[in-house]
């Protein structure tokens, strides 16, 4: 292909790219060095307010934006440096905690307890969902060709379900009487609240996505085994190889490519989970890095955001994605070069 | 013309009103949009206006996010917009909204004087209504168990363990305890029970971590135990429909929710919630409750045609005739209105001497509510002590506000 035609094939994406993630993540990034303030003056002023029968006045020095003829609010922007990121980090109080091996006073910083469940996440579900698929692909892939359709349809419905949706209706079913926990509690005959300690949230949203995310897995490596060579597997069972060695030493590395991929886009997905912890209204236990950036984004009902330390927090959860891949794309970049 | 006039037609109709200028004395010509938060009593104070005429209301939780942005413009998106105290400092600060004056003069002489809400001579916002805290409990249990209503904290957790041992109810207790923005004003609440409006020091810088702010925070651990374990995620909807099923006994709750108690088709207890004035944190406190108020504002970016049709069209939404139709929905502050049983313990609440103060309508508030929302929740759990979370909670702020450049 000559080099004009590529370009013009690759220009609009390229562009668009440009447009919506590298300016955007830009600007975030500019966003977190500096800090943008208004202008404050402090005025005296009479309030007065209702009350339910007189009304109640005070007089007080409020402080209050200074305005420009246009009626804008004056504001001020200045660098710096890294005190948006050690405001979200807070290394002072973390190293401290740390060389006192005080795991309490280290979670008791937002960052480092949306930190330690993030990671949890996104570890302890990658082997489930990649584990899971796999699974059900095999099974499906052994099942009569005349029921496959159906099964594929009803195996699919998870990951169709909007994610907030899907976690609002777990919710439901476990919540103080939701009635999933009233059939435990029949069976159990003691009393039980899922949502009452941090431990059982956190299993419920392990569950969630491992539920929410296993169907996507499932439909990549099922469209891998359709391509798997009959005729090696035919060997393999000549040879004498079990079932397991078939998978172990056959399936699974015709499917690694396919598993690779799956890792990476769900290390990337779970990282950023936000979802579960609005769903399941988590946050008085446990957060995620992604809903931190959230909750500083928030404004508040006098109308503040904390925008710069949103910016760094957003930051922050990038480079922590950008750090689970290097070792899976290294990994596929070795293969690649290997292959040519 | 006449397609819009058609168009305008429908959402009358979907609103639920009767024909235009049934109830309106006179024929508004003006295009009027309102955007106000979305509960009952702002459905039927837009209903009301909704009878004179081009006036499309959007009833919106989500209001506050898009007020100060749609006021901005030129000319402003809306002519009309529902407020309260805790929303209406942005609006003050950015001078979105206009002074109501000449208006007031010319329209509004009927209104009462409390109505009036002034800052430095301007009057910005007119209110309708108040909303407080009141103390829901169920009186046909307190009857048959010989209890009293209690006066104070201390008394309502005496009366929780005899409830408790008589195994009447799930959980003696209900509480707005949600982490987040409902636990943080609980605690503001008793806080402010026990030591008014004091969050922070002369110099600006936060004053929670005090003897005050532990005992309000074990104040409310002591609560939480008589309450549904999961009180965590417990919102003001949850507390509503655990006392309509009988749930629970007795809860410190939103005047602006008890009226659910009696709804007929929601409430397995309808006439057996009475209510009383919310108890007070400790002995000559003031009650555990902050008083809020709901009104309008009409912002500055609009012709003085529409502003002046925009107030003439609130006054007849704010009129004796709509409080009269809804008398149940609030606790009014208008002309004509009789607090009825399920309003009567935020009338004692708010009439109570020393009396609660009013959410402070100021930047710092928000500041506040986020930073002691955010932290508190640790010692519920047990991952914090009180001193910690409380500590934790003014470090916060102390970041957010020189953010806000309102430290240094």
């Amino acid at each position: 292909m000559r080099f004009r035609t590529f370009a013009a094939f690759v220009a609009p994406s390229l562009l668009l790219m440009v447009l919506f993630i590298a300016a955007p993540l830009t600007s975030v990034f500019v966003q977190s060095f500096f800090v943008t303030q208004p202008q404050i003056q402090r005025v005296e002023t009479e309030r007065c307010t209702a009350g339910f029968l007189e009304q109640q006045c005070t007089t007080e020095i409020k402080n209050v934006p200074v305005l420009d003829e246009n009626g804008a609010v004056v504001t001020t922007t200045r660098f710096v440096g890294l005190d948006n990121y050690r405001a979200v980090v807070r290394p002072d109080r973390a190293f401290a905690a740390l060389s006192a091996w005080d795991w309490q006073a280290l979670m008791s910083i937002d960052f480092w307890k949306a930190l330690r469940f993030t990671l949890t996440f996104t570890l302890v579900t990658l082997p489930l969902v990649v584990g899971l698929g796999l699974a059900i692909a095999l099974a499906v892939n052994n099942t009569m060709r005349s029921i496959r359709g159906p099964v594929i349809f009803v195996s699919l419905l998870p990951f169709i379900v909007t994610p907030v949706i899907g976690a609002l209706s777990i919710r439901w079913l476990f919540v103080g009487d939701g009635i999933l926990t009233r059939a435990m509690e029949a069976w159990s005959g003691t009393e039980i609240a899922m949502f009452a300690q941090g431990w059982t949230i956190e299993l419920l949203m392990l569950f969630y996505r491992v539920w929410h995310v296993a169907p996507f897995a499932f439909v990549i490596f099922y469209a891998g085994l359709q391509t798997m060579n009959r005729e090696t597997l035919e060997a393999a069972m000549v040879d004498g190889a079990s079932r397991f060695e078939r998978l172990r030493y056959v399936i699974v590395p015709h499917l690694m490519p396919l598993i690779v991929f799956v890792s990476l886009i769900h290390l990337m997905d779970a990282y950023r989970v936000f979802e579960e912890v609005v769903g399941f209204r988590s946050q008085a236990h446990v957060i995620s890095l992604q809903w931190l950036t959230y909750d500083l984004l928030q404004p508040d009902d006098a109308g503040n955001r904390a925008v710069s330390r949103a910016s760094a927090s957003a930051m922050l959860t990038m480079i922590g994605i950008v750090i689970l891949l290097v070792p899976l794309l290294r990994k596929s970049w070795r293969d690649h070069k290997g292959a040519r | 013309m006449k397609r819009r006039n058609l168009f305008i037609f429908a959402v009358l109709a979907a609103l639920g009103s009767g024909p235009a200028n049934a109830a309106c004395s006179f024929s508004n010509e003006v295009p009027i949009k309102v955007l106000s938060a979305a509960f009952e009593a702002w459905k039927s104070v837009t209903d009301a206006m909704a009878e004179c005429g081009n006036v499309q209301a959007s009833l919106d939780q989500d209001f506050r996010l898009k007020q100060s942005a749609a006021f901005a413009a030129n000319p402003a998106l809306y002519q009309l917009g529902g407020v309260a105290n805790n929303t209406i400092p942005q609006l003050l600060n950015e001078k979105r909204i206009r002074p109501l004056n000449d208006l007031v003069e010319k329209y509004g002489q009927h209104l009462k004087p409390n109505q009036l809400i002034k800052v430095g001579g301007d009057i910005v916002a007119i209110a309708m209504m108040v909303n407080t805290q009141e103390f829901a409990y169920r009186k046909d249990i307190f009857d048959e168990l010989g209890l009293d209503v209690p006066k104070t904290y201390d008394q309502v957790f005496e009366a929780a363990e005899k409830i408790r041992q008589s195994g009447k109810v799930d959980y003696p207790l209900g509480g707005m305890t949600m982490s987040g923005w409902n636990m943080a004003l609980e605690w503001l609440n008793v806080y402010a029970s026990l030591a008014g409006d004091s969050f922070l020091n002369a110099d600006g810088t936060p004053n929670f971590n005090n003897e005050n702010g532990i005992k309000a925070l074990e104040l409310l651990k002591r609560a939480s135990e008589y309450m549904d374990p999961e009180y965590l995620v417990s919102d003001s909807t949850f507390v509503q429909q655990q006392m309509q099923q009988g749930k629970i006994a007795m809860a410190n709750i939103w005047a602006s929710r008890a009226g659910a108690a009696d709804n007929e088709a929601e409430s397995k207890v309808v006439g057996k919630i009475y209510t009383a004035a919310s108890p007070l944190a400790a002995e000559d406190a003031r009650p555990v409750a902050m008083l809020f108020w709901d009104g309008i504002v009409i912002p500055r970016n609009i012709s003085d045609e529409a502003a002046e049709a925009a107030f003439r069209v609130a006054m007849e939404g704010l009129d004796t005739e709509m409080v009269q139709a809804h008398n149940d929905d609030a606790v009014w502050l208008i002309e004509g209105y009789k607090p009825g049983r399920l309003a009567e313990g935020a009338v004692a609440t708010a009439s109570a001497q020393p009396s609660p103060i009013s959410y402070p309508m100021t930047i710092e508030m928000g500041l506040i509510h986020s930073a002691i929302g955010n932290q508190i929740s640790g010692f519920f759990t047990g991952a914090k002590s009180a001193e910690a979370a409380l500590r934790a909670a003014e470090e916060e702020y102390g970041t957010a506000a020189r953010e806000a450049g309102l430290l240094q």
